[in-house]
């Protein structure tokens, strides 16, 4: 039986960058899984990452996320925006090296209905203020029923992406 | 290196159901995986169980977010394993999507499961985040799986695909 986890493209940075895109995305899976490693020059300890389809902005999505910072649990939503919202990134003055971890769920990204998105995301610095912390858990829903063909990822700060942030796309298929 | 994430089956509803079975299971793989994204036919809960056991042999520890507000909860004694206890499934057209990863399947140890619902509604008092783990105390393997809703049907389209990882 075929192993159906497949990488698409990788992409690791080797200058910073504003946004990272994968385009022409095959048609060809059933379910797409995004792997991020990534770090910005945001100016603080945490930045957040944001992700848009197809080249769609406007109020096409929403999320509702659960976060743990070390200290409290919270639970927020937007709704009707811009983007995805896919959690903390280690900012410009979080500890030296760390980048935060990001798997990103994206099931029957072909068929035409609105698209739910699993996001699971780490951003760990060894720092003993709790607000440089963070695990988040998110929701997302993007009111877009053409198939993903495009993915791009940016701040929401609009900082970069520093050199050797990385982004993997894979595929999935159930058959 | 060796295939380690394979399709055992998939099912994609072509009518409404009142759940979807994935039945005699192989016993050769390490751990299990199902992908469900779909709707439902009223607004209720979503549940799964295993081996058409529906006795009180379940529990489950959930963190769950609804955008406003972030909780924990347990059930005990359960027939089954709610998803999403804290609100249900409310749009009926609005796909959601819940993963199921079971460890140790065929072990003569209960058995654990993480599984994760993503309800976002775009607002709405339905909306929800959960990340659950549960627990079957059953030494039995896992032959079968169940996802259905409480009431009600799985709507046409709905897809549900179970994977089989191997240790080796």
């Amino acid at each position: 039986m075929a192993n159906t986890y497949t990488l698409i493209q990788a992409q690791t940075l080797t200058t910073s960058a504003a946004s990272v895109t994968f385009s022409s995305i095959p048609a060809t899976y059933t379910d797409l899984v995004l792997r991020v490693s990534a770090r910005t020059d945001y100016a603080g300890p945490n930045d957040l990452m944001i992700m848009t389809f197809n080249g769609t902005g406007g109020t096409s999505y929403s999320t509702t996320t659960l976060i743990g910072n070390g200290s409290t649990v919270v639970s927020n939503r937007t709704t009707s925006a811009a983007n995805i919202r896919n959690g903390w990134v280690d900012g410009a003055t979080a500890t030296t090296s760390t980048f935060n971890n990001a798997e990103i769920y994206i099931p029957s990204y072909t068929v035409s209905q609105n698209k739910p998105v699993s996001n699971f995301s780490v951003a760990e610095n060894n720092s003993a203020s709790a607000a440089d912390a963070y695990i988040n858990a998110n929701a997302g829903l993007a009111t877009i029923t053409a198939a993903i063909t495009s993915i791009a990822f940016a701040s929401i700060n609009a900082s970069n992406f520093v050199s050797t942030s990385s982004f993997y796309l894979y595929g999935i298929k159930n058959s | 290196m060796p295939a380690t994430y394979e399709p055992i089956a998939t099912q994609t509803l072509a009518s409404a159901a009142a759940s979807i079975t994935f039945s005699s299971i192989p016993a050769t793989y390490t751990d299990l995986r199902l992908v469900f994204t779909g709707t439902q036919s009223v607004v209720t809960d979503i549940f799964y169980w295993f081996n058409n056991d529906q006795t009180n042999l379940y529990s489950q520890t959930t963190l769950n977010g609804d955008g406003t507000t972030a909780s924990s909860g347990t059930n005990l004694n359960r027939a089954n394993i709610d998803v999403n206890a804290l609100k249900g499934e409310g749009s009926l057209t609005i796909p959601k999507m819940i993963t199921i990863d079971v460890f140790s399947y065929i072990g003569s140890t209960y058995k654990t499961a993480l599984f994760n619902f993503i309800g976002d509604e775009n607002g709405g008092i339905y909306t929800a985040v959960v990340l659950g783990v549960s627990l079957y105390r059953s030494t039995s393997a896992i032959t079968s799986i169940n996802i259905g809703p409480a009431s009600g049907n799985l709507a046409i389209g709905t897809t549900a695909t179970l994977y089989g990882i191997k240790a080796a």
